[in-house]
Formats: structure tokens, sequence, C-alpha cells
């Protein structure tokens, strides 16, 4: 079933177009364009390498992580095999439903390639710590050890995640909205910007995080202080970008808009700001990554929790195992943050859709 | 107010007063001269009239427009929009400028509408939009980001943009400039249409002799450098005009002689 299915799907395939077969007849280079430039078009077929592969990768990863598992503790083995035995069965079944399910199949067309890709790394990685132990312990454990960690510390890991949210969230909001704001005034008003711009210029440049010894004299706990840090790396960029999108508004879409009977409130909020918002996107996104930063930094010195903590933590106990897997949900963590920034750029630039390459 | 807006004809326009009008700017160097752009400019325009201006680059016919538009303030002289003083740009005066300037971030309707947003008075008079967009035929087009709209197109939503508000005077700054030479023709005829509906006054700047001929009922020539008002052409011929008319054709040659561009 599962080795007929795709193949009666291979034939039709070659009867409808010869342009979704060809690629199989390809040398392997021009192949390898084809599959990066297919992605996005909604073909119908999925080329057999690439079904195939993403299985056969956990298979082998499997047999090697067997091949590994005498010299590990059972229950780290054992909980790594139940992974990679997941993953080799979701792969599996996968193959044998996407015939009847197109959603799946154009998503295994676009990710399957990049998971396989992430399996042959778990392989190389089980390859160079537990097999062949290339790499000094305890600093670089296997992947065994490291899911465990994450398994078994989940609890403690989840809440850093929460307590880091809490702290990103408080500090990036409150530096966007004294930004914007700071930002619009130096961007608009003359005085604000003969005021402003210096203090920006001057106070902007300095690193966050070489604010910590003031702040932990200043604020009355270390939560307030990693707030009001992230909150001051995050200003920079925004203000900065918001102020130069705003003074490059186009003249002439505010002379437009006076002509239409625009008070300044108008010209404001409803030409200068809108105007301005590609330029403000980049400061967000800048914030963001400064923001990334400091709380890692304010976590490791001040704040008694919080992944930043987490990793300084564990490594205090030499638990490298945790350490990795702090830094995988951290990966996971603020790339979700950054994927979410992005989907709201994309619905408020929607207008640039065909104007600019994103 | 629909019926008024589409098929009869109401008086919206306006007369307008410029009485000896000086604008000078400081040179761009250090010389601490001043450039004169207008010198002593003077016209009336009569309420609902069709007034183009033409003449070569740089006569101050833009700086011109700018004023009456109030974007910018006269050095000397006076400008009237029939009674009144232009002191500050408001909707009295709507502009439209060779590029369309549609706002990129909002859609032809929220372009559109953003005049009534502009005065506040978008919710009562919401259904306005729509009369509109069938006014210059972009129903089907309403839901559209301008960079998907043809030169055309984007012009036409400039000039309903500019009409929403119920201007008394209309101020065309080579407004079709930069179409090619059938949709030109065809935008003229559509502004035609446009005037005749509404019997706003019209001041429309042009580099093109023969778009002036073809819609104006009168003709501005300027001079550049210092920009003055040099001749006055009435033109008496029934609309629609005819382009290949001899009456046409003499009078183009004449204003080519006028602006020196003759055969000599």
């Amino acid at each position: 079933m599962r080795d007929g299915a795709p193949k009666v799907k291979e034939l039709a395939d070659a009867n409808r177009s010869a342009e979704t077969n060809s690629p199989i007849l390809r040398p392997p280079k021009p192949q390898k364009r084809e599959k990066a430039d297919s992605a996005p078009r909604p073909a119908e077929g999925i080329r057999r390498v690439t079904l195939l592969a993403l299985p056969l990768a956990a298979a082998i990863a499997l047999c090697l992580h067997w091949l590994a598992a005498a010299n590990e503790a059972a229950a780290e083995a054992l909980l790594y095999t139940y992974f990679l035995s997941g993953l080799l069965i979701a792969a599996l079944m996968a193959i044998a439903v996407q015939p009847m399910w197109s959603g799946l199949r154009g998503w295994m067309r676009d990710s399957s390639p990049l998971i396989t890709a992430a399996v042959v790394c778990l392989v190389v990685w089980e390859l160079v710590t537990s097999v062949l132990h290339l790499l000094p312990l305890p600093y670089f454990p296997g992947p065994a050890g490291v899911l465990s960690s994450l398994v078994n510390d989940s609890g403690v890991l989840f809440d850093s995640t929460w307590h880091s949210l809490v702290l990103l969230l408080g500090g990036y909001t409150l530096g966007v909205v004294v930004g914007l704001i700071s930002g619009v005034c130096i961007g608009w008003f003359p005085y604000a910007r003969y005021w402003g711009m210096p203090i920006l210029k001057i106070v902007g440049p300095i690193p966050a995080t070489a604010w910590i010894p003031l702040a932990m004299v200043l604020s009355p706990s270390a939560m307030f202080s990693a707030i009001g840090l992230i909150a001051l790396a995050v200003w920079f960029p925004v203000t900065m970008l918001t102020a130069s999108g705003i003074s490059n508004t186009r003249a002439s879409y505010l002379d437009v808009a006076r002509t239409l009977g625009a008070k300044r409130s108008y010209l404001i909020f409803n030409v200068a700001i809108p105007a301005a918002m590609p330029s403000i996107f980049i400061g967000l996104f800048m914030g963001l990554g400064a923001s990334f930063l400091t709380l890692v930094v304010a976590e490791t010195v001040g704040v008694k929790s919080g992944l930043g903590w987490y990793v300084s933590w564990a490594q205090g106990w030499a638990e490298y195992g945790k350490v990795y897997a702090a830094l995988l949900i951290m990966a996971a963590f603020f790339s979700t943050i950054m994927t979410a920034l992005f989907k709201l750029r994309d619905h408020v630039l929607a207008w640039q859709k065909g104007v600019i390459k994103w | 107010m629909v019926a008024t807006l589409v098929s009869g004809v109401a008086k919206e326009g306006s007369s307008l007063d410029v009485t000896n009008v000086t604008k000078d700017f400081a040179a761009q160097d250090r010389t601490n001269q001043r450039t004169l752009a207008l010198d002593g400019v003077s016209f009336s325009i009569a309420a609902g009239e069709f007034v183009s201006i033409i003449g070569p680059s740089a006569c101050g016919k833009s700086t011109l427009l700018r004023l009456i538009a109030g974007l910018d303030f006269p050095s000397s002289g006076e400008l009237r929009i029939g009674t009144e003083v232009i002191i500050g740009a408001n909707a009295e005066r709507g502009l439209v400028f060779q590029d369309p300037n549609l706002f990129p971030w909002l859609t032809v309707r929220r372009n559109i509408r953003s005049g009534l947003v502009a005065l506040g008075v978008a919710r009562e008079k919401n259904h306005e939009v729509d009369d509109f967009i069938r006014l210059v035929g972009l129903e089907g087009f309403a839901d559209v980001y301008p960079h998907h709209l043809s030169g055309g197109m984007a012009q036409r939503v400039a000039l309903a943009r500019a009409l929403i508000t119920h201007p008394k005077v209309l101020l065309l700054d080579e407004p079709l400039g930069a179409l090619d030479a059938f949709t030109r023709m065809q935008m003229q005829d559509e502004v035609l249409r446009l005037w005749q509906a509404r019997l706003t006054t019209m001041l429309l700047i042009t580099h093109d002799i023969d778009e002036a001929i073809y819609m104006s009922d009168r003709i501005l020539i300027m001079t550049p450098r210092p920009g003055r008002i040099d001749r006055v052409i009435s033109l008496d011929m029934e609309r629609p005009r005819d382009r290949s008319h001899p009456d046409f054709l003499r009078l183009r040659s004449e204003i080519l002689q006028l602006l020196d561009f003759g055969r000599r």
C-alpha cells in the first residue's frame, strides 16, 4: 500500500504533464534548482526522493542510536528511541496519506527537505558525541541527553519561558510605546527635533546592557530594572526609524491632504504615520533583536528567573544537557515572537505587496 | 444630491481673483539675491469657468497654483475666492498633480473617501463615495490598492478624491501630462464631463496647446523670468470641439507664434 500509492500517483502525473515529470530525468544540478523553484508552485506530485528521504534519514538515526545506546543511561536512550521511532512512523504515515490529502502533500513538498536536513544534523551530532566520542563530556552531550533534559526538566523550563515572556513583552511594549511617541514628535515637530535629536544621538548608541550597574542601584527590584533596560534597548531603534520615516513623508502627500481640508491631527495620524510604517517596522524588528539580547543578559546578571537565568544556573551545575535544552527553547521562543511580528507586518503593510520585494 | 452629481448641473464653482501677485524666493547660492518667480500677476476667473494657463517650463505656473491652493503665500498682492482672501489650504480649492499622489496605503475607495475623513464628515457623507467611484468609472476597482492601477485610472481616482469635498475651484497641475496620447484625449473628455456636471471653476496648467484649446473657455499665456501673464485668449468654439477644425488649427498656430515656436 505504502509503496504502491505514490507510484500510481506518479503515473497519473506523467500523463497529465510532462513538465512535472521531467525533473526526475534531469541531471542532479538543475534538479536542485527545480526543487527550490517548484516550492511555491501548487504542482501535484512530489518527487520520490523528497518523499523517501525523511523516513530513510530517521531510520539511519534510529540504527545509529541503537549502536550508541549501549554506552548511555537506559532512560535517556529510551526517550530518544521513542522520539526517533515516532518521527519514522509519522513520516511513513504521511507518505501513505499524502496521495489523498493535497494540503499535507503541499506542506511535505515544502518542508520535508528541511526536516530531513535536521534529522541528518541529529545523526551527525550523535555520531560525533555518543558514537565516536570526539567531543569532551560533560560539555557536549549527545542528542539523547539533551532530549532527556528537555523532558525531565520541562516544568522548570516552562516556568522560565513564562518569566522570560512576561519580562520581554513588558519591556518591549513599553519601549515601543515610548519610542513611537518620541519618534513621531521628533519627526514632526521642529522643536522636539531640536531638543530630542541630541539626546537620541548621545544616549541611543550606548548598549542597554551597559546601564546594568546604574539600573541595579536605581531600581527597587531586578524585575523592574530588567524591564527598563529592555525598554531602553527597544526605544532607540524604534524612535530613530520612526522619526526618520515621519520626517521623510513625501511632501506632496501632505500637500494633497491639506487641499482636502486636513488638519494637523489628520496629517500626522492619517498621512505621516502610515507613510512612515515601512520604516517604523524596520525599527520594530531592530528593537526586537535588541530586546532578546538585553533580556538574556539581564536574566543572567540580575533577575533570578527566566531562560537566561536557567542557562547560567545549569552551567553552574555543569548540566550541559540542560543548557542546550534551554537554548533550543530559546530558539523556538524567539523565532515564534519574530514570526508573530512578521505576520503583523504582513497584515499592516499589505498595501506594499507587489510594490517591493520582502 | 446623486442626481445633480451625475446628470444635472450643480453650480458649485466660485470666482477667483488674483490681484497683482508677486512671489520671490531666496536664491539657492549665498549671494543673498532673490529670484522673482511671479511679477505682478493679475487675472480673474468667473464662477464655473474653465481656464488654462500655458507657458514654457519654469515660468512660475506651478508656483501660482500653489499660491491659489494656499500651500504657499505671496510676497505681495492678494488672492480671493469669491470675496474671501485665501489664507492657507483648505477643501475649497482641490488640487490634482501630474503624479496622482494617491495614498498607497489606502484602497481606491478609502483614497476617495480620505477627503471626507479629513473634514470629519465621513459618516454622514459615506454614500457619496460610491457615487464618485461610479462617476469616474472605477466600479470593480474600489478595493484595489493604487499600485495595481494604470496611470489613467490612478488619475481618475485623484480627480474623484479632489472632487468629493465639493471644492469651489479645482486646480489641475498638468494632471494628464504623464499619460499616453490616447489615454490623455480620453481623460480630457472625462475632465470636461466632470466639469460640466458640477460647473466647478477649473484652472488647468498644461504644456499641451491642443489640450488647452480643446478644453478651455480662456487661455492665459505666461512668460518666464519673472512669470507674467502675457496674453489672454478667449475661445468661443462649441463643445465638443473638433481637434482638426480649421479654427482649432488656426488658433494653435497663433499660440505657437506667441510662444515663439512658429515658423519664422
